[in-house]
């Protein structure tokens, strides 16, 4: 599917550190997405993208951490993040913490005009409107917060994920409510989080459908895990693992099951 | 009476703990009644909104204008209030500027005390919420009585209100009853009446006498007039007007940043506000007052006195806070926050609540008071979508955060777990071995049923959720090794697909 | 010295002094323009669109609406108002010279007497300065021939408004307020402006919308017609 004709489009793929540690499939499932769009895939040595010290207000330590993805990631022609909330962080806020930083301002700047959430890479940069994937199912996606509000990310996803073979998706109500993850406030004020996270559960499940999908790993380990908690058996996936098709690959997160690295990883 | 106000003023101050936040959150969750009202208002205020907004298509270029109206007059405030202080003159009325909360308290009982009042209306006012003229009138032997029905439902409930727009909003229908059985059986009302409409009517008729007994009406102001010296107040119950209609003086306690420059410009803001706020096209009542009593007039007040309050304001201007400044107190933000939905406002124990209270209470109040209330956000930039004035709410709460983490104020305990997590962060070589580390062992623990449903250092997600596992070894050293291998393969194959 | 401290304060938080002459003389000059920001499409149109407009966004907000084809037959409306809703027959009126012009003696059901609102007054009828389509809403000025306590007070608020005093905009009866009050002494506001959108209502106890929370319970609007048919 690759387009032969032109020069490589080299793409950073920044999989986050929740992906990376979390969930390695979705960062496969990214690069087998920007590959087949044509893209070629690079994955520089990575942590975090500096979130967790940005919103605690402190920006001595998000701006260290930010310099070290600027340098890994600026000589790319582009940066995929499967990830609404890192992507945002990148695209948006980098510039906002160099503002009166006239050198890595303009890194920060450069850097953020070419960085992009997987979905609206593929759709919106590289026009990507097939999909090979087969999911046979009903599927519900929640808008996760910043990539909705600070990346534009809501026709994208809807657009590839209608390009699934035998893939039903139905809305649920609220669909663009926070989910309450919300980094590192889902442990500080845990009980809200839970009540938060709870409405969202309930608006998954009145939509009947078998499959919650999101484009954040943080919202989707949060809404598993109250779905697994509440008894449910609403599976969850990052919309990279579906439009890849590879669901087979690694049980719903939160599932135990006998394929995936869960199992093999028992034994290290 | 003087006694029980004294009780009812402390009862309310109890309310009023910020730092308290995660024990009134905690309440607040395990409160039924609280959890019933607030499941209505997420039901109801949301769609409302959406609603009114789709029906004006011009509602963003309105709300555009409004914003760029805004900052036009904090750029220029002094010049607007000046104008609006000659023109109210001019009007017959008068202007009291008031640096701090006290000044403006004792403004208003040097006004009451001129007629000797010994009863005052008062109109729905956040302002005077916050600097808590009730228990100060009360100190003084005035009697307050509240004639906005939630505000005097909160007032019989001794409690502060809980939403700036809906303050009782907090109440269901039952706690209405209760309280009104309790406080109107010594008025005659021994029936226990269950259904809105005589509830609002029972409260209807109690009141009106206390509007023609009050000597002085007070109400806040939505806006403030440069070219004609006028406030505006926007309401729909009517009370606000009997309030400042019928006592012999009107009060009008405001704060410095509602000044815009002429009758149009409030016309902009009027289109968006009540759209925002309750989802109305317009309010039942809009009205622009100006001075007292005129030659001829045979009713309205004799004196119109307006209270301009600084408190904090004018040290706001210019600020990391400043965008605050533009707030018109709609509450939009307030409806659409998650955190507000699950705790409903008295768990900020502050008057103002919800994401614009967040950024606002700690330049009222003081940073380390409230230094949960950036926090408590999970900055999910709602509030700031909806916001018509364009407040960049999330950015103001995390200049708070920045705010209290230089100052230190940030728990100790969060600073550890930053400054390790940051040490990882930026050493990818330790970070990588900490997390193959870390991940198989979740892995291990998670690997039968894919998740954890207790974890020791993460009870604040555990309590309510499971821990889905990870799947094992990290993203970065299974690509890395699928690399190499390929590369073997390459090296075998000769390259050959 | 509050005045002082807190506009030294603004001045230093702005990071400037007083405004100069010249920069007081443009914002002098946005004042004394009254320009007009964003005017909504729905306050512009026909007049027989307007008209239509300001009857529907009423009635939605539960004003009931009425047209009579000329003034002399508003006493009669509103008396078949008060009898088909059984309502009491004792008005209040507003002592306008107009309103108070028509002839009232012709309804013999009707009491009526003029002047202010007192407590125990229920019905109460009023003239209004205009009428807005874009949400249906009437404005009343505060004089000598129209007392504020006459829209709030009694339980049910009727208004004789023309088809002439429908505007379509807000700031089409500030240019007609400015007009009206212009001559003589320059302009000056009534003490109140009174934007009037349906009945009294309250949504404070478990947002149900109830009418008739401290203001009026009802508002008719008795229409008269004294524009020629557009031709």
């Amino acid at each position: 599917m690759a387009n032969q004709s032109s020069k490589t489009i080299n793409v950073g793929l920044f999989a986050t550190c929740l992906v990376d540690l979390f969930r390695p499939t979705v960062g496969f499932a990214a690069a087998r997405l920007i590959e087949d769009a044509g893209g070629t895939v690079h994955v520089p040595e990575q942590t975090c993208c500096g979130q967790p010290a940005y919103n605690s207000g402190d920006n001595r330590n998000a701006r260290a951490i930010a310099r070290s993805v600027i340098e890994s990631f600026e000589n790319f022609d582009y940066v995929v993040v499967p990830s609404g909330s890192c992507g945002g962080m990148i695209a948006t806020h980098y510039p906002e913490l160099f503002s009166d930083d006239p050198e890595w301002g303009g890194r920060a700047r450069a850097l953020a005009a070419k960085t992009f959430e997987l979905t609206t890479f593929l759709a919106d940069v590289m026009k990507t409107t097939t999909s090979r994937a087969v999911y046979d199912g009903t599927a519900t996606y929640h808008d996760a917060c910043a990539g909705l509000r600070e990346l534009g990310v809501r026709d994208q996803p809807r657009e590839l994920l209608a390009a699934v073979e035998k893939l039903d998706v139905v809305e649920m109500a609220e669909t663009e409510a926070c989910c309450g993850f919300g980094g590192t406030f889902c442990v500080k004020y845990g009980e809200i989080s839970t009540d938060i996270v709870s409405r969202k559960t309930a608006n998954v499940v009145r939509t009947g459908a078998d499959l919650l999908l999101a484009g954040d790993l943080g919202c989707l380990l949060n809404i598993a895990g109250r779905l697994k908690r509440e008894g449910s058996s609403v599976q969850v996936r990052h919309v990279a693992e579906v439009l890849a098709g590879m669901t087979d690959d690694v049980p719903a997160i939160g599932e135990g099951g006998e394929n995936g690295e869960s199992r093999e990883s028992g034994g290290v | 009476m003087a006694k029980a106000a004294k009780v009812a003023g402390s009862r309310a101050m109890e309310f009023m703990k910020p730092g308290a936040f995660k024990d009134n959150a905690r309440n607040a969750l395990a409160d039924d009644n609280l959890r019933s009202a607030m499941a209505m208002l997420n039901a109801g205020m949301i769609p409302n909104r959406q609603g009114a907004v789709d029906r004006l298509p011009e509602f963003d270029l309105l709300s555009q204008r409004g914003r760029e109206l805004k900052d036009h007059v904090l750029g220029h405030l002094d010049y607007y209030l000046e104008r609006f202080e000659r023109n109210c003159k001019a009007a017959g009325g008068q202007v009291h500027w008031c640096l701090t909360a006290e000044d403006a308290r004792q403004a208003v009982l040097k006004i009451c005390r001129s007629v000797d009042a010994k009863s005052v209306t008062k109109g729905k006012s956040m302002v005077a919420e916050e600097i808590h003229l009730n228990q100060f009138l009360e100190q003084h032997e005035i009697e307050p009585v509240e004639t906005d029905l939630g505000e005097y439902i909160i007032q019989l409930a001794e409690e502060p209100p809980s939403h700036i727009i809906g303050p009782a909003i907090h109440k269901t229908k039952d706690q209405v009853s209760d309280l009104f059985l309790k406080h109107h059986a010594k008025l005659g009302r021994t029936e226990r009446q269950t259904e809105p409409p005589a509830l609002v009517n029972e409260a209807r008729e109690i009141l009106r006498q206390k509007y023609f007994d009050a000597d002085v009406g007070i109400t806040g102001a939505n806006y403030l007039i440069a070219e004609t010296g006028s406030s505006i107040i926007v309401t729909n119950e009517g009370n606000g007007d009997l309030t400042q209609t019928l006592p012999k003086i009107h009060i009008v306690i405001t704060s410095l940043e509602k000044v815009v420059p002429t009758l149009e410009d409030a016309t902009t803001f009027l289109r968006i506000l009540a759209r925002s706020a309750t989802g109305q096209d317009f309010s039942a009542y809009t009205t622009i007052s100006t001075g007292p009593r005129r030659d001829g007039d045979v009713d309205g007040p004799e004196e119109y006195h307006v209270i301009l309050l600084d408190n904090g304001r004018s040290a706001m201007l210019g600020s990391e806070v400043h965008d605050m400044l533009r707030c018109i107190r709609c509450g939009a933000c307030i409806n659409h926050c998650p955190v507000y939905q699950s705790v409903g406002g008295h768990t900020y124990g502050t008057v103002y609540v919800g994401p614009m209270g967040a950024v606002l209470s700690p330049a009222l109040l003081g940073v380390a008071e409230t230094k949960h209330l950036p926090c408590a956000s999970t900055l999910c930039g709602r509030c700031e979508e909806v916001c018509p004035v364009s407040i960049p709410l999330p950015k103001l709460l995390r200049q708070w955060r920045a705010r209290a983490f230089e100052a230190g104020d940030t728990p100790q305990l969060e600073r550890w777990g930053l400054s390790i997590w940051a040490f990882f962060a930026r050493r990818p070589w330790l970070y990588g071995i900490g997390a193959r580390l870390a991940m198989r062992g979740l892995a291990w623990l998670g690997r039968e049923r894919g998740r954890l449903r207790k974890l020791w250092f993460a009870g604040g997600w555990t309590d309510g959720r499971d821990l889905p596992a990870p799947e094992g070894r990290t993203f970065q050293e299974r690509w890395r090794q699928q690399q190499q291998q390929q590369q073997r393969q390459e090296q075998h194959g000769g390259g050959a697909v | 010295m509050s005045r002082d401290a807190i506009l030294g304060a603004i001045r230093q938080s702005l990071g400037r002094p007083e405004l100069s002459t010249d920069a007081k003389r443009g914002l002098n000059e946005h004042i004394t323009k009254h320009r007009a920001n964003v005017i909504p499409a729905r306050a512009k149109g026909a007049r027989a669109d307007l008209l239509q407009r300001f009857q529907e966004m009423a009635e939605a907000v539960s004003c009931t609406v009425e047209h009579v084809s000329d003034e002399a037959a508003v006493p009669g409306a509103v008396a078949e108002y008060l009898r088909a809703n059984n309502l009491p027959t004792q008005l209040t009126l507003a002592p306008d010279a107009w309103l108070s012009g028509l002839d009232w003696d012709s309804q013999s059901l009707l009491e009526s007497k003029s002047g202010p609102a007192g407590i125990d007054d229920v019905v109460s009828v009023t003239p209004a300065f205009a009428g807005v389509a874009e949400t249906g809403t009437l404005v009343a000025l505060s004089g000598a021939g129209h007392p504020t306590t006459l829209n709030f007070v009694p339980d049910y608020h009727v208004v004789a408004l023309k088809t002439s005093q429908v505007v379509g905009a807000y700031e089409e009866v500030w240019d007609r307020l400015r007009q009206a009050n212009e001559q003589g002494r320059g302009f000056a506001m009534p003490r109140t402006v009174n934007m009037i959108t349906g009945p009294s209502r309250t949504a404070d106890i478990a947002l149900t919308i109830e009418l008739g929370a401290h203001g009026p319970r009802s508002l008719h609007i008795v229409l008269i017609d004294d524009e020629k048919a557009p031709g």
